[in-house]
Protein backbone atom coordinates (compact mmCIF):
# COMPACT_ATOMS: atom_id res chain seq x y z
CA UNK A 1 0.00 0.00 0.00
CA UNK A 2 1.14 3.48 -0.89
CA UNK A 3 2.01 5.97 1.80
CA UNK A 4 -0.60 8.30 3.17
CA UNK A 5 -0.58 11.33 5.45
CA UNK A 6 -3.88 10.90 7.21
CA UNK A 7 -6.45 8.17 7.76
CA UNK A 8 -10.22 8.20 8.03
CA UNK A 9 -12.19 5.21 9.23
CA UNK A 10 -15.74 5.55 7.91
CA UNK A 11 -16.65 1.92 8.65
CA UNK A 12 -20.31 1.39 9.47
CA UNK A 13 -21.32 4.78 8.09
CA UNK A 14 -23.81 5.06 5.28
CA UNK A 15 -24.35 7.53 2.44
CA UNK A 16 -23.56 10.42 2.45
CA UNK A 17 -21.45 10.34 5.62
CA UNK A 18 -18.25 8.75 4.19
CA UNK A 19 -18.08 11.51 1.55
CA UNK A 20 -18.84 14.27 4.04
CA UNK A 21 -16.23 13.01 6.50
CA UNK A 22 -13.67 12.66 3.70
CA UNK A 23 -14.34 16.21 2.55
CA UNK A 24 -13.76 17.42 6.09
CA UNK A 25 -10.58 15.37 6.49
CA UNK A 26 -9.22 16.66 3.17
CA UNK A 27 -9.82 20.22 4.29
CA UNK A 28 -7.25 19.64 7.02
CA UNK A 29 -4.56 18.50 4.56
CA UNK A 30 -2.38 20.53 2.25
CA UNK A 31 -2.15 20.07 -1.51
CA UNK A 32 -0.38 16.87 -2.51
CA UNK A 33 -1.06 15.09 0.78
CA UNK A 34 -2.87 11.77 0.69
CA UNK A 35 -5.90 10.64 2.69
CA UNK A 36 -6.57 6.97 3.29
CA UNK A 37 -10.26 6.14 3.75
CA UNK A 38 -11.76 2.89 4.96
CA UNK A 39 -15.48 2.32 4.39
CA UNK A 40 -18.00 -0.50 4.49
CA UNK A 41 -20.73 1.16 2.41
CA UNK A 42 -20.66 -0.54 -1.04
CA UNK A 43 -22.10 2.66 -2.53
CA UNK A 44 -18.94 4.50 -1.53
CA UNK A 45 -16.98 2.89 -4.41
CA UNK A 46 -18.90 4.80 -7.08
CA UNK A 47 -19.36 7.79 -4.81
CA UNK A 48 -15.64 8.35 -4.23
CA UNK A 49 -15.03 8.10 -8.00
CA UNK A 50 -17.68 10.77 -8.52
CA UNK A 51 -16.35 12.84 -5.63
CA UNK A 52 -12.82 12.82 -7.07
CA UNK A 53 -14.03 13.70 -10.55
CA UNK A 54 -16.06 16.65 -9.35
CA UNK A 55 -13.68 18.08 -6.76
CA UNK A 56 -10.46 17.61 -8.73
CA UNK A 57 -8.86 15.56 -5.95
CA UNK A 58 -7.17 12.48 -7.38
CA UNK A 59 -8.48 9.01 -6.52
CA UNK A 60 -5.15 7.17 -6.54
CA UNK A 61 -6.46 3.82 -5.42
CA UNK A 62 -9.77 2.08 -4.80
CA UNK A 63 -9.88 -1.50 -3.63
CA UNK A 64 -11.80 -4.03 -1.62
CA UNK A 65 -10.23 -6.24 0.97
CA UNK A 66 -12.26 -8.54 3.19
CA UNK A 67 -15.57 -6.73 2.82
CA UNK A 68 -13.97 -3.35 3.48
CA UNK A 69 -13.36 -0.70 0.88
CA UNK A 70 -10.18 1.29 0.88
CA UNK A 71 -9.45 4.52 -0.97
CA UNK A 72 -6.46 6.77 -1.41
CA UNK A 73 -7.26 10.35 -2.34
CA UNK A 74 -4.62 12.96 -3.08
CA UNK A 75 -5.64 16.50 -2.30
CA UNK A 76 -5.50 18.82 -5.31
CA UNK B 1 -13.29 25.86 -10.49
CA UNK B 2 -16.38 27.99 -11.02
CA UNK B 3 -18.94 27.27 -8.35
CA UNK B 4 -22.08 25.43 -9.33
CA UNK B 5 -25.36 26.22 -7.63
CA UNK B 6 -28.07 23.94 -6.27
CA UNK B 7 -31.47 25.28 -5.20
CA UNK B 8 -33.89 23.02 -3.32
CA UNK B 9 -37.47 23.59 -2.21
CA UNK B 10 -38.30 21.40 0.81
CA UNK B 11 -42.04 21.01 1.32
CA UNK B 12 -42.45 17.90 3.44
CA UNK B 13 -42.31 17.48 7.19
CA UNK B 14 -41.92 13.76 7.72
CA UNK B 15 -38.93 11.74 8.87
CA UNK B 16 -38.51 9.95 5.54
CA UNK B 17 -39.03 13.01 3.33
CA UNK B 18 -36.72 15.08 5.47
CA UNK B 19 -33.73 13.08 4.25
CA UNK B 20 -33.51 14.01 0.55
CA UNK B 21 -33.07 17.77 1.02
CA UNK B 22 -30.43 17.41 3.74
CA UNK B 23 -28.54 14.54 2.06
CA UNK B 24 -28.43 16.28 -1.31
CA UNK B 25 -27.59 19.68 0.14
CA UNK B 26 -24.74 18.43 2.34
CA UNK B 27 -23.28 16.28 -0.43
CA UNK B 28 -23.51 19.05 -3.01
CA UNK B 29 -21.77 21.39 -0.58
CA UNK B 30 -19.00 18.80 -0.16
CA UNK B 31 -18.64 18.70 -3.94
CA UNK B 32 -18.18 22.45 -4.03
CA UNK B 33 -21.69 23.59 -4.85
CA UNK B 34 -23.18 26.76 -3.46
CA UNK B 35 -26.46 25.51 -1.95
CA UNK B 36 -29.71 27.05 -0.80
CA UNK B 37 -32.76 25.25 0.61
CA UNK B 38 -36.08 27.07 0.69
CA UNK B 39 -38.33 25.52 3.36
CA UNK B 40 -42.04 25.98 2.84
CA UNK B 41 -45.26 24.57 4.26
CA UNK B 42 -44.60 21.30 6.17
CA UNK B 43 -40.92 21.49 5.29
CA UNK B 44 -40.61 24.13 7.99
CA UNK B 45 -40.90 21.34 10.60
CA UNK B 46 -37.35 20.41 9.58
CA UNK B 47 -36.08 23.74 10.91
CA UNK B 48 -37.43 23.42 14.45
CA UNK B 49 -34.73 23.31 17.13
CA UNK B 50 -36.53 20.34 18.59
CA UNK B 51 -37.26 18.44 15.42
CA UNK B 52 -40.22 16.15 16.03
CA UNK B 53 -40.93 14.53 12.70
CA UNK B 54 -42.46 11.12 12.17
CA UNK B 55 -42.88 8.54 9.45
CA UNK B 56 -46.41 7.33 8.80
CA UNK B 57 -47.45 3.96 7.41
CA UNK B 58 -50.91 5.46 6.79
CA UNK B 59 -51.54 5.93 3.09
CA UNK B 60 -48.01 4.78 2.38
CA UNK B 61 -48.34 1.36 0.68
CA UNK B 62 -44.70 1.41 -0.44
CA UNK B 63 -43.40 1.41 3.11
CA UNK B 64 -41.78 -1.89 4.08
CA UNK B 65 -43.33 -3.03 7.35
CA UNK B 66 -41.16 -4.83 9.88
CA UNK B 67 -42.09 -8.31 11.17
CA UNK B 68 -44.57 -8.88 8.32
CA UNK B 69 -46.90 -6.43 10.02
CA UNK B 70 -48.57 -5.67 6.71
CA UNK B 71 -49.95 -9.23 6.77
CA UNK B 72 -51.42 -8.76 10.23
CA UNK B 73 -52.83 -5.29 9.84
CA UNK B 74 -55.23 -4.34 7.07
CA UNK B 75 -54.75 -0.85 5.62
CA UNK B 76 -57.04 0.59 8.27
CA UNK B 77 -54.82 -0.92 10.96
CA UNK B 78 -52.16 1.60 10.09
CA UNK B 79 -54.50 4.26 11.48
CA UNK B 80 -54.47 2.72 14.98
CA UNK B 81 -53.37 5.27 17.60
CA UNK B 82 -49.73 4.82 18.49
CA UNK B 83 -48.90 3.15 15.18
CA UNK B 84 -47.14 6.25 13.87
CA UNK B 85 -44.96 6.65 16.95
CA UNK B 86 -44.11 2.97 16.92
CA UNK B 87 -43.16 2.97 13.23
CA UNK B 88 -41.11 6.13 13.76
CA UNK B 89 -39.21 4.53 16.61
CA UNK B 90 -38.59 1.38 14.58
CA UNK B 91 -37.44 3.39 11.58
CA UNK B 92 -35.03 5.44 13.70
CA UNK B 93 -33.57 2.28 15.25
CA UNK B 94 -33.19 0.71 11.83
CA UNK B 95 -31.43 3.77 10.47
CA UNK B 96 -29.09 3.88 13.43
CA UNK B 97 -28.18 0.23 13.02
CA UNK B 98 -27.41 0.79 9.33
CA UNK B 99 -25.17 3.78 9.96
CA UNK B 100 -27.57 6.29 8.45
CA UNK B 101 -27.12 9.73 9.98
CA UNK B 102 -29.95 11.30 11.95
CA UNK B 103 -31.79 14.23 10.38
CA UNK B 104 -30.41 16.48 13.10
CA UNK B 105 -26.83 15.44 12.25
CA UNK B 106 -27.36 15.96 8.53
CA UNK B 107 -28.90 19.35 9.18
CA UNK B 108 -25.91 20.28 11.32
CA UNK B 109 -23.56 19.16 8.53
CA UNK B 110 -25.46 21.38 6.08
CA UNK B 111 -25.08 24.35 8.39
CA UNK B 112 -21.36 23.65 8.87
CA UNK B 113 -21.00 23.52 5.09
CA UNK B 114 -22.66 26.94 4.86
CA UNK B 115 -25.80 25.78 3.11
CA UNK B 116 -28.10 28.80 3.03
CA UNK B 117 -31.39 28.12 4.77
CA UNK B 118 -34.46 30.18 3.93
CA UNK B 119 -37.82 29.82 5.66
CA UNK B 120 -40.97 30.80 3.80
CA UNK B 121 -42.29 33.88 5.61
CA UNK B 122 -45.82 33.36 4.32
CA UNK B 123 -46.03 29.82 5.80
CA UNK B 124 -44.57 31.02 9.11
CA UNK B 125 -47.38 33.60 9.30
CA UNK B 126 -50.03 31.20 8.02
CA UNK B 127 -49.37 28.57 10.68
CA UNK B 128 -48.56 31.12 13.41
CA UNK B 129 -45.12 29.59 13.84
CA UNK B 130 -42.68 31.20 16.23
CA UNK B 131 -39.35 32.08 14.55
CA UNK B 132 -37.71 31.56 17.96
CA UNK B 133 -38.48 27.84 17.63
CA UNK B 134 -36.23 27.61 14.58
CA UNK B 135 -32.52 26.87 14.57
CA UNK B 136 -30.13 29.81 14.35
CA UNK B 137 -29.05 31.16 11.00
CA UNK B 138 -32.40 30.83 9.25
CA UNK B 139 -33.25 33.64 6.83
CA UNK B 140 -36.85 34.54 6.09
CA UNK B 141 -38.10 35.32 2.62
CA UNK B 142 -40.65 34.71 -0.08
CA UNK B 143 -40.83 33.35 -3.59
CA UNK B 144 -38.83 36.24 -4.99
CA UNK B 145 -36.02 35.44 -2.52
CA UNK B 146 -35.97 31.88 -3.83
CA UNK B 147 -35.74 33.00 -7.45
CA UNK B 148 -32.93 35.40 -6.65
CA UNK B 149 -30.79 32.32 -5.97
CA UNK B 150 -32.55 29.70 -8.12
CA UNK B 151 -32.64 31.98 -11.16
CA UNK B 152 -29.02 31.28 -11.97
CA UNK B 153 -28.61 27.89 -10.30
CA UNK B 154 -27.53 24.79 -12.22
CA UNK B 155 -29.93 22.40 -10.51
CA UNK B 156 -33.31 23.08 -8.93
CA UNK B 157 -35.23 20.43 -7.03
CA UNK B 158 -38.71 20.43 -5.57
CA UNK B 159 -38.94 17.91 -2.76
Amino acid sequence: MADFDSELDASGLNCPLPILRAKKALAGLSAGQVLHIIATDPGSVKDFEAFAKQTGNELMESKEEGGKFSFLIKKA
Amino acid sequence: MSEKKLAIIATKGTLDWGYPPFILASTAAALGYDVEIFFTFYGLQLLKKKMDVKVSPLGNPGMPMPMAMDKWFPVLGTAIPGMESMMTMMMKNKMKSKGVASLEDLRELCIEAEVRIVACQMTVDLFDMNPADFIDGVEFGGAATFFEFAGDSDITLFI
